[in-house]
């Protein structure tokens, strides 16, 4: 193998990267991006970037002395794959020939339709982004956050913090009850009242109000909600335009193999763009968490580097955390297919407590709330269940 | 050198916590050495006590980086700095800690509140 193209210069890409150079890959490595900057971490974005407590600097992700001897095309988009050719195709024209090719462009942030233009309206996936939320931010007044889930409770957190009026609008009767079950969802979404921000949950928003720049969130029921500021948390799509007609297949995200590997041969996908078999659940499961971004790409290098011919292994179940008005959530497995959530240790009333996911009487998924000691003890145990 | 605990209080296995500033944890491996390396991860406010000790390594509780407790060394991200380390002796079945003249890699936000800056 000759030459490597990772597409991405995100935490997935560079993970690949570095997996390349570990397992003793030695040939040309181009790495493409569509954003002008090195690689650099996003959850800082809605949390202490947002906040002001770090800055820019600290965001890299690549170490001072890191010796990756790659090729960075930077404020590149990839626009097209040749399969035969093994080529990636760029916006302005140019083509990169590669024998091996990680598919690594991750996710962009839903927007919501025809609030293009209006001056106020955030989405949070970019530094970009994160400067221009953090510069709206220091005007105050008043911040209303469309979607309750995790990346919308944080900056509904952070803005607090920052002494905003934060209302935050889900449209389901419960926040993230998708990643943590109607029960827990209740419970971590509680923290929003706790510290006096408003949760309108069950209500749709129609739209925006405002000439040039927002001044109301529209709700279905009628209701409108002065707004100065507004942020639409209402998910991610994966960045996989790209890669149609390119004859990778494509299903919610890029559709692979439990390590990765794709349709085609000598490509190999991670990240959150990739829809991997999870062996956990038997279904494909697009994780959009950093550390399976992180972990996960050197098995899929290696499928690379060994032309196909390795034994997957089971993967990691996936992890995330988050962090919400100075409480740590911890989050590891599947809550989606469980029969039973039982608290284990601390209560649920301190904010502090580990709970455990059960499906048939076996441990699915834990849930820890400000418990870092005994949730790390309970997914080191839990790691290598698979069912 | 500071005393930080009886040696019979701390298992293999276990970390213990001395609450200085910024605070120090002497971990028990459990091929019986001791080690003592600041507490705090050099990414974010966690407690590496509270982490997984698996050999001569800690893994910190919140986003995994391992820190190696012979040299303070990190593996991955998200955590670039090292920690520092600290030297441990024992006498008459107390475990004693003498600190390390370096300068601490401590995490920004904890950085700032030390130096009584907004956390
Ligand atoms: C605000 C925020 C907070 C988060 N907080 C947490 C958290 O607390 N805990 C947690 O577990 N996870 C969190 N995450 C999720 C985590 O950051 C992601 O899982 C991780 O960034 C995924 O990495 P990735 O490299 O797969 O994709 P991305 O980070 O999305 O990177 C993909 C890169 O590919 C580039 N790209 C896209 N299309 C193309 C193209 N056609 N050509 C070239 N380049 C392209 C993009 O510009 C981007 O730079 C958070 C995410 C955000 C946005
Ligand atoms: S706080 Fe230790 S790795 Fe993030």
């Amino acid at each position: 193998m000759r030459t490597v193209a990772v597409v991405g210069a995100s935490l997935a890409g560079l993970s690949a990267a570095r997996s390349l150079r570990k397992r003793g890959y030695d040939g040309r490595l181009v790495v493409v991006g569509a954003e002008l900057h090195r690689p650099y971490d996003r959850p800082p974005l809605s949390k202490e970037f947002l906040a002001g407590a770090i800055g820019e600097g600290e965001l890299a992700l690549e170490r001072d002395d890191e010796e990756l001897r790659a090729e960075w095309v930077l404020g590149a988009r990839a626009t097209g794959l040749d399969r035969t050719e093994r080529a990636v195709r760029l916006a302005d024209g140019r083509e990169i020939r590669a024998d091996g090719v990680v598919i690594a462009t991750g996710a962009a942030a839903r927007t919501l339709p025809g609030t293009e233009g209006l001056a106020g309206v955030h989405v949070l996936r970019t530094l970009d982004d994160a400067r221009a939320l953090r510069d709206d931010l220091a005007r105050g007044g008043r911040l209303v956050v469309i979607g309750g889930g995790f990346i919308g409770a944080e900056v509904a957190s952070t803005a607090y913090a920052l002494g905003l009026d934060v209302t935050v609008v889900e449209a389901a009767p419960t926040p993230l009850a998708g990643p943590l079950g109607e029960a827990m969802g209740r419970v971590v979404s509680a923290l929003h009242t706790d510290h006096g921000v408003r949760l309108l949950c069950g209500v749709g928003v129609k739209g925006l109000g405002g000439e040039r720049r927002v001044d109301a969130v529209l709700l279905e029921d009628g209701r409108s909600i002065p707004a100065d500021t507004v942020v639409v948390g209402v998910g991610a799509r994966p960045c996989v335009e790209w890669l149609e007609g390119s004859g990778v297949a494509l299903d919610n995200g890029v559709k692979c193999g439990v390590d990765g590997r794709t349709s085609v041969a000598g490509v190999v996908a991670v990240g959150d763009c990739a829809n991997w078999y999870d062996p956990h659940t038997g279904a494909h499961r697009r994780v959009e968490h950093w550390t399976g971004a992180l972990e996960r790409p050197d098995a899929a290098v290696a499928v690379l580097l060994a032309h196909g011919a390795t034994e997957p292994g089971v993967p990691r179940p996936p992890y995330f955390w988050s962090d919400q008005y100075g409480v740590k959530i911890q989050f590891v497995g599947h809550a989606a297919g469980a029969d039973s959530v039982t608290v284990e240790e601390g209560s649920t009333d301190d904010r502090s407590f580990l709970a455990v996911y059960r499906r048939a009487g076996r441990p699915v998924a834990v849930l820890g709330m400000n418990q870092p000691r005994l949730f790390t003890r309970r997914r080191k145990q839990f790691a290598p269940a698979a069912s | 050198m500071i005393p930080a605990c009886r040696l019979a209080d701390l298992p293999r296995g276990e970390a213990h916590r001395l609450d200085i500033d910024p605070p120090v944890s002497v971990f028990h491996t459990d091929d019986g050495e001791l080690f003592a390396i600041d507490d705090t991860c050099t990414h974010q406010d966690a407690s590496l006590a509270d982490g997984w000790l698996e050999g001569c390594e800690v893994e910190c509780p919140l986003h995994a980086s391992r820190f190696d407790l012979r040299t303070g060394a990190v593996d991955a991200p998200p955590a670039k700095l090292p920690v520092r380390t600290h030297e441990v002796v024992v006498e008459d079945g107390t475990v004693y800690v003498r600190l390390s003249t370096e300068a601490p890699n401590l995490p920004p936000c904890v950085a700032a509140r030390l130096a009584g800056g907004p956390a």
